[in-house]
């Protein structure tokens, strides 16, 4: 694996938080790290637990195979593996490799003597998942509650959970999540065509700078928010819907077991115009 | 000026956690029925303190004792019987003890419905009224059982108390909702709709969908057009249309305290697939519409200004007025098996000379 000439100087020793030198290698260009292992040894496993429960089921078309999650009367128990106990393992498993990658993130952050934004923002998304998978159905008092393993099932999930509260766009948290995902998708777009648009100037002419840049979008809307800041904007954003994601789900159920138009009622019900 | 970020984000985050906060939350533990296959998603979800204060508004009155056996028939004692005219006299007696109990006012009893100087006169009202709501009841129990006694269990079917529950007029009723008063026009014409209205859960879909479905020609419950796409000639189906439709699962779903996973996976609301409660319900919508065209609106005739609508309409009934927010009214405790009377007229013995054949036909409807 060829490495780029001044790359060798960044593979520091140090900065592991288990297990010392005994993983604090790379093999090709990637760090492997205790955290490496583990999230090698969870993905395995999980995979070669789905590839089982897809040869249990009775398809191997890509689309319909699922594992799904225990009937709801093993509560918080463990079920047998054929009905909903593969589930219970590929979950642990899921869990384990996104933590573990996380992990590792934290210690190349830590070689590199970088922030950790990046494993901050990674974990947001692992909070969304184990959420859906782990949060809620404790709280609800039964893993069956949890999404199923397929790519289409998975979606008539959601539809359904949507509908065990009539209409989920009345739900607050999803409205929120909904709004940052759309304007996260914005941002992106405005500052992508704004970088795109300075670096690709009319032929015979200089790449522009951010002085450019920032003129554009002061002469558009009379504000712009700065090269650093649209970054910290844009992990705003997206960080912001993923929470808001995990927020409208885990109080659909635990705290909330109406139709979430309902809820509204404490708008209706304002002292101001009751 | 520049202005503080802190400024800006403190009252934000406040009227975010009051938001958060104000609306009635709820909280675990609660409880979930399955509805479908494992992961599906078709799943109920209750609030297990919500139901206990439903309890004790779906528990049965304790029975009468049994009527003595071997009485004459009522007709050869009492003038003027037309429905009842298969009860023996302490039958006749002991059903009309339970009218009392589950429909008349506690202070007014048999005066409720009767001329005490003379039981036979029809010069009140609500005898006129309970007379046909005898018919409606055995009619439900002999030609409804595809809904009223879907289950098959033995008792499965209506009473007076499945609506009533101890008042002269039950609870959940409805008249057709004229709206608010507003200017006619594209400026005030609400378009039926747009109003948090608290027969469909709060939405601004469609506020009267019991007019528009539940009555004399109702339109057809549709959700979704047959073809992708508007085809010239195929039946189409607009989103108004929809919403109404949407609307009246509201009010099922309200009626029943169930969501729509009771009923459908929502992969497709048109498709038949899944739990049977959906063909169940497709025959109690067909019988409430029966209900409110053969016998509530007909009454309206007989009734005082003060029980009609504010477009001077008879009161009608909808899902909720037997559900009352239980799957199976009263949870399906069969109270019919008590009051055997209302499940149809029985035969009459030959012996008796005073009663024709006609008794055992479907009764005639009379206003």
């Amino acid at each position: 694996m060829s490495m780029l000439s001044f790359e060798r100087k960044y593979r520091v020793r140090g900065g592991t938080l288990v297990g010392g030198d005994l993983f604090d290698f790379w093999v090709g260009p990637f760090y492997v790290g205790f955290f490496g292992v583990t999230t090698i040894f969870f993905s395995f496993v999980g995979t070669a637990l789905i590839l089982w429960g897809a040869a249990l089921g009775p398809t191997w078309n890509i689309w319909q195979i699922s594992i799904a999650p225990p009937d709801l009367k093993y509560g918080l128990a463990m079920a047998p593996l054929k009905e909903g106990g593969l589930w219970q393992l590929i979950t642990i498993c899921a869990t384990g490799a996104f933590c573990s990658w996380a992990l590792r993130e934290v210690e190349i952050c830590r070689k590199l003597g970088i922030g950790l934004h990046v494993p901050f923002g990674f974990s947001v998304a692992i909070l969304a998942y184990v959420t859906l998978v782990i949060f809620r159905p404790l709280l609800m008092g039964a893993w069956g509650h949890g999404f199923p393993y397929g790519i289409m099932s998975h979606l008539d999930w959601v539809s359904n959970t949507g509908y065990q509260y009539l209409h989920f766009h009345y739900n607050p948290a999803h409205m929120l999540a909904i709004t940052f995902f759309f304007t996260t998708t914005m941002a992106l777009a405005l500052h992508g065509s704004l970088i795109l648009s300075s670096a690709n100037p009319k032929a015979g002419e200089p790449v522009k700078t951010s002085e450019h840049e920032n003129t554009f979008f002061r002469d558009v809307v009379g504000y712009s928010i700065g090269a650093l800041a649209i970054h910290r904007l844009g992990f705003f954003l997206a960080l912001s819907a993923a929470f808001w994601s995990a927020v409208c789900i885990v109080i659909s159920g635990p705290f909330w077991t109406k139709g979430w138009p309902e809820w509204w009622s404490w708008w209706l019900n304002l002292p101001v115009w009751r | 000026m520049r202005t503080n970020l802190r400024d800006i984000l403190a009252p934000l985050a406040a009227l975010l956690a009051a938001v958060l906060l104000t609306g009635c939350w709820e909280r675990p533990p609660v409880t979930s029925v399955q509805n479908g296959y494992r992961g599906l998603g078709m799943v109920g979800v209750y609030n297990p303190r919500t139901l206990e204060t439903q309890m004790p508004g779906n528990a049965i009155p304790a029975a009468l004792p049994e009527a003595a056996p071997g009485a004459p028939l009522g007709t050869t004692v009492y003038k003027n019987i037309q429905v009842l005219k298969d009860l023996s006299l302490t039958e006749h007696v002991r059903l009309m003890t339970a009218f009392t109990l589950w429909v008349a006012p506690k202070d007014q009893g048999c005066a409720y419905c009767h001329d005490l100087a003379d039981f036979s006169l029809d010069t009140k009202y609500t005898k006129v009224v309970a007379r046909r709501m005898i018919q409606l009841t055995r009619d439900l129990n002999t030609n409804w059982k595809s809904h009223v006694a879907s289950s098959g269990a033995p008792g499965a079917g209506v009473t007076c108390h499945t609506c009533h529950r101890g008042q002269p007029v039950p609870a959940n009723i409805w008249f057709t909702d004229p709206g608010p008063k507003s200017v006619k026009g594209p400026a005030g014409g609400r378009n039926g709709q747009n109003l948090p209205a608290a027969a469909v859960g709060l939405t601004s879909m469609a506020y009267d969908p019991f007019t528009t479905f539940l009555t004399g020609k109702p339109e057809q419950i549709r959700v979704i057009a047959p073809t992708a796409l508007p085809v010239s000639g195929a039946s189409t189906r607009n989103i108004m249309q929809t919403e109404a439709t949407y609307s009246l699962m509201f009010h099922l779903s309200s009626a029943l305290g169930v969501n729509c996973t009771y009923c459908h996976n929502s992969r497709s609301f048109a498709s038949w697939e899944g739990p049977p409660q959906r063909a169940f319900a497709w025959y109690g919508i067909q019988m409430v519409r029966e209900i409110n065209t053969a016998y509530l609106e007909p009454l309206g005739k007989a009734l005082p200004a003060k029980r009609l609508g504010p477009t001077g309409d008879a009161p009608k009934a909808n899902c909720a007025t037997c559900h009352q927010g239980a799957f199976k009214p009263l949870y399906g405790v069969p109270q019919l098996l008590d009051y055997p009377e209302l499940a149809g007229p029985k035969a009459i013995p030959v012996t008796s000379a005073a009663v024709p054949d006609a008794a055992r036909k479907k009764p005639a409807a009379k206003s």
